[in-house]
């Protein structure tokens, strides 16, 4: 083999080797709706188990189940509803007694700032006026669920499935609200509360089954010690404490 | 499996209107980037080629930045002819052919290029006007360069992805193009209908590449 050749392996290895998952590695899988509040607790948990490390990953918890089905090496997978849970649960990839609630949320209806109507009820997003309304796709997304099953509740579902623009995760639908290509959209509170000088809180919407976060350590996770320390620290005062600054609810 | 011919169907009038445009703007500006010498050429050479090499998504924020409704020209739209694009399958065609163009432009300058200017100048002198020399001798010409670079530029455009979903959105039977589609397909883990889609685009797209060989340039010359 030329050096050249060598050289070349050599610089390779380089580059990819420390792309490989570390030893204190973990590996979060989490809601988009936790993004900014995983984000804070992360530091946090790295500084009370030195040599832990997180990695954090999130999207849309119907997207994220189907890559750890497909064998994405995550440790520990952090749902926006129980529905996607019980589906990883039915796949064996968790276990029922893994699991636990770690936060609760709300659904609201909101609007752009600038807009200069503020809808009161979810039967006016069905009339004129309100031509494009974000939602979360229902097959993936689970705040598009949850608005789904409001919806057609209350029996306005064939009214406004028309109008809806699908976002793939929540943190589309709250941008496309953001940028006022939509007149309405259903996000979750704590959504709502990132961007406040740019969407109005219309109002909240009672969903039949309460929004809850399950967390679990997968069957597969490659690092379970740590990913059932990291679980475990979310249960924490200092980590509820950051949960509760973002606006989620108590489990 | 309806859906799928919708966004086949789709897929191919996004493409379609792009690579029309681009046939348009590509050839103009390509004939005159080969033509006319002026300061700062190249650096114009360089920022009509960006698309090319520049993420889908930045090319994206762009154009949710410029044609969105609280963009430069989304809010003078919205406000003078109440059109919203975001969310349009015309949004889609926008970032089709932006993509796309860098194809048509560069093909096109290469072939205006390789046209003898002597060829032009005899036909100035037989009293042939400027429209007629470039409809009559020029186009002609290179006329074999510029199909090339339009049949890429299609292809590239049947597969956008990035900047579409960004302005165009995923709404099924009106934005939701076939490569949008998989991707949501496989998001909500419903593999039956990614199956279906990935075989549908594969067949559209070796179909496509056979129909681009058979109207290679050198086929063309061939028959000619």
């Amino acid at each position: 083999m030329s050096t050249l050749w060598r050289h070349l392996i050599f610089l390779t290895l380089c580059a990819v080797l420390p792309l490989a998952a570390r030893a204190g590695d973990v590996v979060v899988s989490a809601a988009a709706s936790m993004t900014q509040a995983l984000r804070d607790i992360a530091p946090l948990f790295e500084t009370a188990h030195p040599g832990a490390r997180l990695r954090l990953n999130f999207g849309a918890s119907g997207a994220l189940l189907t890559q750890i089905a497909r064998g994405a090496p995550a440790d520990v997978f952090l749902s926006a509803d129980a529905e996607t849970m019980d589906q990883a649960q039915s796949r064996g990839l968790v276990l029922r007694e893994q699991r636990r609630d770690v936060a609760s949320n709300a659904l609201v209806v909101i609007v752009p700032a600038a807009s200069n109507r503020v809808p009161q009820a979810l039967a006016e997003l069905a009339g004129a006026g309100y031509e494009r309304i974000a939602i979360g796709l229902p097959a993936s997304v689970p705040v598009g669920r949850y608005t789904q099953g409001v919806l057609e509740a209350a029996n306005l579902w064939g009214a406004i499935e028309p109008k809806m623009i699908g976002a793939n995760n929540v943190r589309q639908a709250l941008d496309y609200v953001a940028r006022a290509e939509v007149d309405a959209g259903f996000v979750y509170a704590t959504d709502a509360a990132i961007l406040p000088d740019k969407v109005r809180v219309a109002f909240t919407v009672p969903t039949a089954q309460p929004i809850r976060y399950p967390v679990a350590v997968l069957v597969g996770a490659p690092n379970p010690q740590e990913a059932a320390r990291f679980v475990d620290f979310l249960f924490t005062p200092a980590a509820q404490a950051v949960l509760a600054r973002h606006g989620f609810g108590r489990p | 499996m309806s859906e799928a011919w919708v966004a086949l169907a789709l897929t191919l009038k996004v493409a379609g209107w792009a690579t029309a445009i681009n046939l348009v703007l590509g050839v103009a500006v390509g004939h005159a980037m080969a033509r006319w010498r002026f300061p700062g050429r190249d650096l114009l050479d360089a920022v009509l080629t960006l698309p090319m090499v520049m993420p889908p998504t930045v090319l994206g924020y762009y154009l949710l930045v410029v044609i969105g409704s609280q963009g430069v020209i989304g809010a003078w739209l919205l406000q003078h002819f109440g059109i919203r694009l975001i969310f349009t399958w015309q949004a889609a065609v926008i970032a089709a052919t932006i993509v796309a163009f860098p194809l048509v432009f560069k093909a096109a300058r290469a072939a205006f290029e390789q046209v003898d200017p002597q060829l032009e100048d005899a036909a100035r002198t037989l009293g042939i006007g400027e429209g007629g020399v470039f409809f009559r001798v020029s186009l002609p010409l290179a006329w074999r360069g510029i199909l090339a670079g339009l049949l890429l530029s299609f292809a590239r455009a049947l597969g956008e992805f990035g900047a579409t979903l960004m302005v165009a959105g995923s709404i099924a039977g009106q934005t939701q193009t076939l490569s949008i589609a998989v991707y949501e397909a496989v998001q909500a883990g419903q593999d039956d209908t990614a199956n279906f889609l990935v075989a549908v685009t594969s067949i559209t797209c070796v179909a496509v590449l056979l129909s681009a060989g058979r109207l290679a340039p050198g086929r063309v010359a061939a028959r000619a």
